[in-house]
């Protein structure tokens, strides 16, 4: 049995947002993941996309949470060294009945008080992205739209907050959640039991049924998942700003984008799916997203496509957030239905809970934080200069690892020992990119492989893909290995 | 007795029929397009002879030791072969050439090292 | 910053950077410098613990291993300097090089002339869109070659093999007798652009059973590979629905292609072809930036190394030349792929060669009983007779100076196949 006080649900970019808020308070905060590493769900796979804001209703949770949350993100990130980008992004209409939309749009946009919108005629929508489909008739320009590696912003959330004495759990799915007579809660997961003071419910694709143990009112998530590709890093990007189609009911349609490490991204499809484990890609869905991507961007070419992924959106019912207090379940807080704009709100949502949490449990803010230490410049990006001083101080630098993202031993080795430690290839890959470019791991695997037992001690054929029996090797020449179901 | 024998020394790939009598002795070859064709084709179905290359775990050396059997051998030795190379132990230094395993399974070929490791 | 200076400088110390060392160092070229990542020398070879090579060049068949180590072995005789653990991270089109290595830091040498010998890499899964899950167990086979040849451990115990190139059937043997069972070998493509003699040697030596014209559909598996599911294509190369077989099996290996490693290339400014995916060169092997060279399987994919080693003498050769004579030639004769050709090396000649000059190509489909026919207008300067011609085999032509004579460049060579093809490619 473990104990704590704050028990948080889910450790995505929400989960972590609110860890790292409530670790400056002072409490016990533990965060259980049922994945093998932090973003499994929906903060890895989807469009990295920090919205603008005028797409929410007005006065909806989510018009305020995301309005908020993107005005957070310039400082957040420059803080703790998070790859983000305000590049601007495009809606663009093709139709008199598109104009419309867009319209409505920048209504929206004004009323949620998003700066610098405007409708452009086709001209000028060319003249600022001349690889735009020819056939466009106007578009709303959004100057305040942003990118950002949503993975990336979840690690150093969850650094930050570790390193301020949050303890975070993986491979722990909450199985049942009960009240004690004090209470308190008990969680039960497949390997532990826990019980905490506060229980949140951060648990993305799971949180309605999570919230169902907690409150008779009900709630049902949709799980939609959108497919992209991601394109590898073209010499010139055939798009400087994110380009959206209009909205429909479904979402906000496919779109093209570049990131903030360069590449091209195209989707997401939207497809109702019953399993919100279940992130394959299909053809169908592959499929549907170029096709609509055409319409955007006529000289699509998926020739230097380098993957396909998937994510799945929690789309509440209901249509917006839920964010706050269970209803009749004292010291129960949850974040439900946290979709698109949810990576855009993550910051604002985790500060405003954590609020309300301290407030509600009165508890006191700690007198000194571990400040986050100053961001490591990647290997890739240094000037000459700084390239000589790494080399100085830590001669690993000049072992590249990763040939197309030219990553060192050096960064794979503090990957591996960051406040929340990298175990798995999939972990190093998505904290150093080892792996991310062109030849996806096919040179680097084996080396970042050998790199990641040597600093960790775990076996090279108990090395992962990516946690649970993702095993890279199946034995020796001589010998298979045993294994044994994670337990 | 007829054997169809797909022909390996160039790309044409030439589908040889080779006619065997009640000794298993090859009668004729035919449908091949050079001799060197008819002489693989014989050889195929008297007895097929392969080289066996494999890597053998090294004691003091970062990575194993590849060998070779000397000469081809009998294909079907070659699940014995392996099996025999299971059981070799070797450490470097290890020349080029080396023998490590001699007479590998009575074939009188010998097994040896087709890289040095120091 | 200090800078060093070597009159050659060959990145890359698989067999074309070697040979090409070897020759400019044969022909007096004392400044020149080796840079290899790895931590010893021999490229991809150091892997390729197959026999099978070096039939042409050495007149008896080696390993990988073997045949590296007599480059290796000459190189050191000649007291060439090999800087292996070094990763050189950009050249400059005025030929200065920056690399990288753990024991001497970061360096900038200028070059009197580059060699480039970086080699190739495969395709990756990305490359394909093959939908699924994206588990552990998917590996490109030079990747699972790494890991059963130089580091002792097994990928996987049940195996499909997407693609019959040649490191696919070979992977499809090695596998297996070590112990693995190959369930099948996929290809989208109603041949194989494997050595008839790995079709026989490593397929059906183990029948394993070749799908040609089949492909990969679906990976499946949530955690490692748990099935795939291959379908039959048609003539479009698209599954045909209902054609699906579901393969349970815990690794699907990649032998999908080869693709020239040539970001340091384009970051030169050299200029690269769409056919070959390799530099742009003239019939000395020089690139479009003046005193680059390339050579091997990062100019072109071969598929014998000892045709990178042939290559990869002729580029030392004219990289040492270069060195020694400041004179350029003044007029050029581009080469075009003509009718059934595709990739030409080199893609531009100069009017009056010094040196023989080969020409290489690939078929651009299977052709029997065909010619190989290069011809500037209407002179013919070489005719060459085949039973076969296949994508699989590169095609290399070798021109005597004297053929040129006459050629002033107003008109292009243009290398062709005369023949219907009988199966499209």
């Amino acid at each position: 049995m473990q104990n704590t006080d704050i028990l948080i649900i889910g450790g995505g970019v929400v989960g972590c947002a609110l860890a790292r808020e409530l670790s400056r308070y002072t409490a016990a905060v533990d965060v259980l993941e049922r994945g093998w590493d932090l973003a499994e769900g929906a903060s890895k796979a989807n469009s990295g996309i920090v919205h603008a804001g005028y797409d929410a209703v007005p006065g909806s949770l989510k018009a305020k949470y995301n309005v908020e949350g993107a005005n957070l993100y310039p400082s957040l990130c420059a803080q703790l060294g998070v790859p983000y980008r305000q590049c601007g992004a495009l809606v663009v209409g093709f139709s008199e009945e598109d104009r419309t939309v867009l319209q409505e749009l920048l209504e929206r946009g004004i009323a949620n008080g998003v700066p610098g919108l405007r409708i452009i005629e086709r001209d000028e929508a060319l003249s600022l992205e001349p690889n735009l489909n020819p056939e466009v008739c106007c578009a709303l320009l959004v100057p305040t739209s942003g990118i950002v590696s949503p993975y990336e912003l979840t690690f150093a959330l969850a650094d930050d907050a570790a390193l301020n004495g949050v303890s975070f759990h993986f491979g722990a799915e909450v199985k049942s959640v009960a009240r004690n007579a004090d209470g308190s809660f008990l969680v039960k997961t497949d390997r532990e039991e826990w019980t905490c003071s506060v229980l949140v419910n951060c648990a993305g694709s799971s949180s309605a049924e999570l919230h169902n143990q907690l409150c008779p009112e009900k709630k049902k998530i949709i799980h939609r998942r959108g497919q992209y590709y991601l394109l590898d890093r073209p010499a010139r990007l055939p798009f400087e700003r994110t380009i959206f189609q209009c909205p429909s009911s479904m979402g906000k349609g496919v779109l093209v984008s570049p990131t903030v490490h360069g590449n091209v991204l195209l989707g997401p499809s939207a497809e109702d799916i019953a399993d919100p484990l279940d992130t394959e890609t299909t053809q169908t869905g592959l499929d549907f997203v170029l096709d609509r991507v055409r319409l955007t961007w006529p000289g699509v070419s998926v020739r230097t496509n380098i993957t396909n992924f998937s994510g799945i959106r929690a789309h509440e019912e209901g249509g917006d957030f839920i964010i706050g207090a269970v209803p009749g379940c004292p010291g129960a807080y949850e974040t439900v239905g946290i979709e698109s704009p949810g990576l855009s709100s993550a910051p604002a949502i985790g500060r405003a809970l954590s609020r309300i949490i301290a407030n509600d449990r009165s508890l006191a803010r700690k007198e000194r934080t571990v400040p986050f230490p100053v961001p490591a410049i990647p290997f890739r990006e240094m000037t000459p200069a700084q390239r000589e001083q790494a080399l100085k101080e830590n001669p690993l630098y000049g072992n590249i690892i990763c040939r197309c993202e030219v990553v060192t031993e050096a960064e794979i080795v503090a990957a591996a020992h960051r406040p929340v430690p990298a175990r798995s290839i999939d972990a190093v890959k998505r904290r150093t990119r080892a792996g991310m470019g062109r030849c996806q791991g096919g040179f680097c695997s084996p080396r970042v492989a050998a790199i990641l037992s040597r600093e960790t001690g775990i076996p090279l054929l108990e090395i992962t893909k990516n946690g649970g029996d993702s095993y890279l090797l199946t034995g020796t020449l001589t010998e298979k290995a045993e294994r044994r179901k994670h337990s | 007795m007829e054997q169809i024998i797909t022909c390996i020394n160039c790309p044409v790939g030439c589908r040889m029929t080779v006619a065997l009598n009640d000794q298993g002795e090859v009668v004729s070859v035919s449908g091949n397009t050079c001799a060197r064709g008819e002489k693989y084709a014989r050889q195929e179905c008297t007895l097929p002879l392969r080289m066996i290359t494999a890597v053998i775990p090294c004691e003091n050396s970062e990575i194993p030791l590849s060998v070779k059997t000397a000469e081809p051998v009998p294909k079907h030795l070659i699940s014995a072969v392996m099996n025999q190379l299971k059981k070799v132990k070797v450490a470097a230094p290890v020349k080029l050439g080396q023998v490590i395993l001699p007479n590998v399974c009575e074939t009188g070929v010998d097994i040896i090292a087709t890289r040095p490791l120091s | 910053m200090n800078r060093e200076h070597v009159d050659i400088l060959i990145i890359g110390a698989g067999p074309a950077g070697l040979a090409a060392a070897i020759a400019a160092r044969e022909d007096g070229i004392e400044s020149l410098l080796v840079l290899e990542r790895e931590a010893s020398p021999g490229g991809i070879l150091r892997q390729c613990i197959h026999n099978g090579f070096g039939l042409h060049r050495f007149k008896e068949e080696l390993t990988g291993p073997e045949y590296a180590q007599r480059d290796i072995d000459r190189a050191l005789e000649l007291g060439i300097p090999i800087e292996c653990g070094t990763t050189v991270l950009s050249v400059s089109p005025d030929r200065v090089v920056t690399c990288v290595s753990q024991a001497r830091g970061l360096r900038f040498i200028e070059a009197g002339a580059v060699i480039l010998a970086m080699g190739c890499r495969e395709r990756p899964r990305g490359a394909l869109c093959t939908p699924g899950t994206r588990c552990a167990g998917i590996y490109s086979a030079g990747t699972a070659q790494r890991f059963v040849n130089l580091e002792g451990f097994m990928p996987g115990q049940k195996v499909v093999i997407l693609g019959s190139g040649d490191i696919g059937l070979i992977m499809a043997r090695r596998m297996t007798l070590q112990g693995a069972k190959v369930l099948a070998c996929v290809e989208i493509m109603p041949f194989s652009s494997g050595l008839n003699r790995n079709i026989v040697q490593c397929l059906n030596d183990y029948d394993i059973p070749l799908y040609l014209s089949h492909t990969v559909t679906n990976i499946s598996g949530r955690e490692r590979l748990e099935s795939v599911t291959v379908a039959a294509v048609d003539e479009h190369r698209r599954p045909i629905p209902g054609t699906e077989m579901v393969f349970e099996c815990d690794t699907l290996l990649l032998s999908v292609g080869l693709i020239p490693e040539n970001e340091l290339s384009e970051g030169a400014g050299v200029r690269i072809s769409p056919a070959t995916s390799g530099a742009v060169v003239t019939d000395t092997f020089e690139t479009s930036v003046p005193g680059i060279f390339a050579c091997g399987n990062v100019l072109h994919v071969h598929d014998l190394v000892d045709f990178v080693s042939d290559e990869s003498f002729r580029a030392g050769h004219a990289a040492a030349a270069f060195i020694r004579s400041s004179a350029a030639p003044s007029a050029w004769i581009d080469v075009m792929d003509g009718n059934g050709v595709r990739g030409t090396v080199p893609q531009k000649i100069q009017t009056n060669p010094a040196q023989p000059v080969q020409i290489m190509f690939r078929p651009s489909a299977v052709f029997r009983n065909a010619s190989a026919v290069i011809s500037c207008g209407k002179k013919e300067l070489l005719r060459r007779k085949a039973m076969i011609f296949t994508p699989g085999e590169m095609v290399a032509c070798t021109l005597k100076p004297e053929a040129f004579e006459g050629l002033d460049g107003s008109e292009p060579i243009r290398v062709a196949i005369e023949e219907k093809p009988q199966e499209q490619r």
